[in-house]
């Protein structure tokens, strides 16, 4: 829904609440449920009812629990029977500096005594946090400090150890260590949005002394958004490509009318500072694994030309895909995301023209569209959208562009074969699979929550849960990764088998959409056979689960040999193989020969 | 602003933020009058009428506040005289 996108009329979502959520509950898509336990220091019911709505409208229908009035501690601290009954996906502990309750305000306090001050504080919270972690291995998003509303100390409240700014500056590092340490742990940076939306209206007191909110009600829906990011991140609805405009959007001006000297781009001119700013801040996210791509309506020769302006800081290169072409945008963006099997409602469409972004947005459901009026604007609209929120950095997501451009390498390749598998093999293919390795369990949970269309079961893990899993023997684990003579691709593939007697269920199957059509998938199956066989199991169970985006695996049992033992009316179906009757079906990857890059 | 201008706007706020288009309010309508209308909707309900009106209650009219009626003529006194305090860090 257009209204709950970035930016949106907090006031109208206030007072339109109940609406909105009734329009959303009745428009017919699949979501995922989860259970999220919202653990307050002050009141919380309307931050609920606003998580939700931005919730459902990222694909999650949330179910809540919310502790009594300001029982955060306790709720977390002791024996909860409801909140185990609960089993909650996701904790969000949500205090403020209304729950600072060991700061000493007294100047003649030494530094020792301020220290111990601070530890107690510390303590205070992170007894919570392992206790909760160790209770309910989920993870748990924690807001930090916001500043406070008044200085004692004036300017020096900021640096001298009594004042309250220094303290909780201080106590904010603390907590930061603690999320560098800890993977499953999530800071919700209130001090950014409340500086952001304006402390002085942030803290309005009137707020606290009458409902007992942290923070003003009209910036709750900012609040709330913030949130939600890091939730649906963790959930895997973040977008993964940006699709970007040339015109006036990477540049001031007409690449086709005023020509490389004509256009505006570099510290030169006032609005070419803006425009070298706003590709600074773009380029920036392909080390966060976000794809770059071109949908323009240019000659392509020009559309380079632009690009190849000294002052550009995006080049050709930078891009995974240009498209530059007079074809309406919509189409264009379709055929770019075949091009890189993804869906198109995982783009995000950056152009300054809101004819264009009307029709993007009215062709393609899902798609995010940036709104901004001008170039001074545009970073802005991006960011604060939280489209590539960041809960998980993996070494393989820099790499990611490239991978992909590897890819249309290969496809460029493959024309001068006279057969596929003649193609395949010159590929000079190296696959290594193997068991859940430590350091790589983060990628595999990455990949486990964002795989939709190569995916049997799309089940998600959390890591906890997926470390439950490397620590059990009651599975079989495989992690695929794949080389070739393009480029490392990184881990490509998961399966997970639970062995019960002698079967083996697949409780997931899935693969990188970016290695489809390589046979990664039977030198995956022929792996997990062998496996099974070690264990002596002797038969392997298959499930594929229908949902609006994984139809391309509908029949992959079948193409593996297994048999049909029932099809269900919505589409769901189950399958099995007698180990002993299979045969290897790779033939053109070397599995687990030589040691990867 | 005479008081029925009020009253009709008011109504339409509480048509609003209560989602139900049945609604109609005289200046004897309170809390009990409408289902809905907990103390959790009226935090809702006053920042929308204040919206509307261009104007803030103060925190005792916020508890205080009898029925629809007296909310009308605190509206009446005030309209229109800002939602926010533009509060510069050096300015009043």
């Amino acid at each position: 829904m257009k209204e709950l996108e970035y930016p949106f009329d907090s006031a109208w979502i206030l007072k339109k609440r109940r609406t909105i959520k009734k329009m959303l509950l009745e428009d017919g898509s699949n979501r995922i449920k989860k259970h999220i336990a919202v653990l307050g220091g002050s009141t919380t019911s309307d931050i609920i009812l606003m998580m939700e709505l931005f919730l459902l409208n990222f694909g999650i229908e949330p179910l809540f629990y919310e502790s009594e009035y300001a029982r955060y501690w306790q709720d977390a601290m002791f024996e909860n029977h409801e909140l185990e009954e609960f089993k909650p996906d996701i904790i969000f502990i949500h205090t403020s500096s209304r729950n600072l309750d060991f700061f000493p305000e007294n100047v003649s306090c030494i530094q020792s005594e301020m220290d111990t001050a601070l530890e107690e504080q510390y303590k205070h919270f992170e007894q919570m946090w392992e206790k909760l972690y160790e209770t309910y291995h989920c993870p748990i998003i924690q807001n930090n400090f916001e500043m406070p509303s008044y200085r004692l100390l004036g300017n020096s409240d900021a640096w001298d150890i009594h004042g309250k700014i220094n303290f909780i500056t201080r106590l904010n590092c603390k907590f930061y260590e603690y999320a560098q340490k800890h993977q499953s742990f999530y800071i919700n940076d209130i001090n950014y949005v409340s500086a952001c939306y304006g402390l002085d209206q942030w803290l309005d007191p009137k707020y606290w002394y009458l409902y007992k909110y942290a923070m003003c009600v009209p910036a709750i829906p900012d609040f709330a958004y913030n949130t939600v990011c890091i939730i649906k991140s963790i959930f895997g609805k973040n977008k993964k490509v940006l699709a970007l405009d040339l015109d006036n959007t990477l540049w001031g001006g007409v690449i086709g009318d005023d020509g490389q000297e004509g256009i505006e781009i570099g510290h030169e001119t006032t609005l070419g500072q803006g425009y070298e700013e706003v590709q600074h801040y773009i380029k920036a996210h392909k080390q966060l694994g976000v794809l770059l791509t071109v949908c323009s309506k240019n000659e392509e020769e020009n559309a380079l030309l632009g690009l190849n302006h000294p002052s550009s800081v995006l080049k050709p290169d930078d891009f995974t895909v240009i498209k530059a072409n007079w074809n309406p945008k919509d189409m264009n963006l379709v055929e770019t995301a075949s091009e890189l099997n993804l869906l198109p409602e995982s783009f995000v469409f950056v152009d300054d023209n809101p004819a264009e972004r009307a029709i993007v947005e009215g062709q393609i459901p899902g798609i995010a569209v940036s709104e901004f009026e001008t170039v001074e604007e545009c970073i802005q609209s991006i960011d604060r959208a939280g489209h590539f929120e960041i809960t998980s950095l993996s070494v393989d997501d820099a790499k990611r562009g490239e991978m992909y451009k590897a890819n249309a390498e290969r496809a460029k390749f493959q024309k001068t074969f006279g057969s596929y598998e003649e193609y395949l093999t010159s590929l000079d293919m190296n696959a290594k699979i193997t068991d859940f390795e430590p350091i790589f369990l983060s990628r595999i949970v990455q990949l486990t929550n964002k795989s939709n269309q190569f995916n049997l079961t799309t089940r998600r893990y959390q890591l906890s849960e997926m470390e439950d899993i490397a620590n059990s023997n009651n599975y079989i684990r495989l992690c695929g990764s794949l080389s070739d003579r393009f480029g490392d691709n990184g881990i490509v593939s998961i399966v997970i088998g639970e062995c019960i007697d002698q079967t083996v269920h697949i409780d997931l199957w899935l693969m990188s959409c970016r290695v489809l059509k390589r046979d990664m998938e039977f030198a995956m199956l022929d792996e997990l056979v062998r496996k099974c066989r070690e264990r002596g199991a002797v038969k392997i169970v298959g499930y594929y689960y229908k949902t609006n985006k994984n139809a391309m695996v509908k029949n992959l049992y079948d193409t593996f040999g297994f048999t049909k033992l029932k099809e269900f009316e919505n589409g769901d179906s189950t399958w099995e193989l007698k180990t002993a009757e299979y045969k290897n079906k790779n033939h053109v990857i070397k599995v687990n020969e030589q040691e990867m890059a | 602003m005479t008081h029925e201008d009020i009253m009709e706007r008011l109504t339409e706020v509480f048509r609003e933020v209560f989602d139900d288009d049945s609604i109609n309010i005289n200046n004897r309508t309170t809390a009990n009058d409408i289902e809905e209308w907990d103390s959790l909707e009226h935090i809702n309900l006053i920042e929308a009428v204040e919206k509307e009106f261009s104007m803030r209650f103060q925190m005792r009219e916020v508890s205080g506040m009898k029925d629809v009626g007296e909310m009308a003529d605190i509206i009446a006194e005030r309209a229109g005289s800002g939602t926010k305090k533009k509060k510069g860090f050096f300015k009043k």
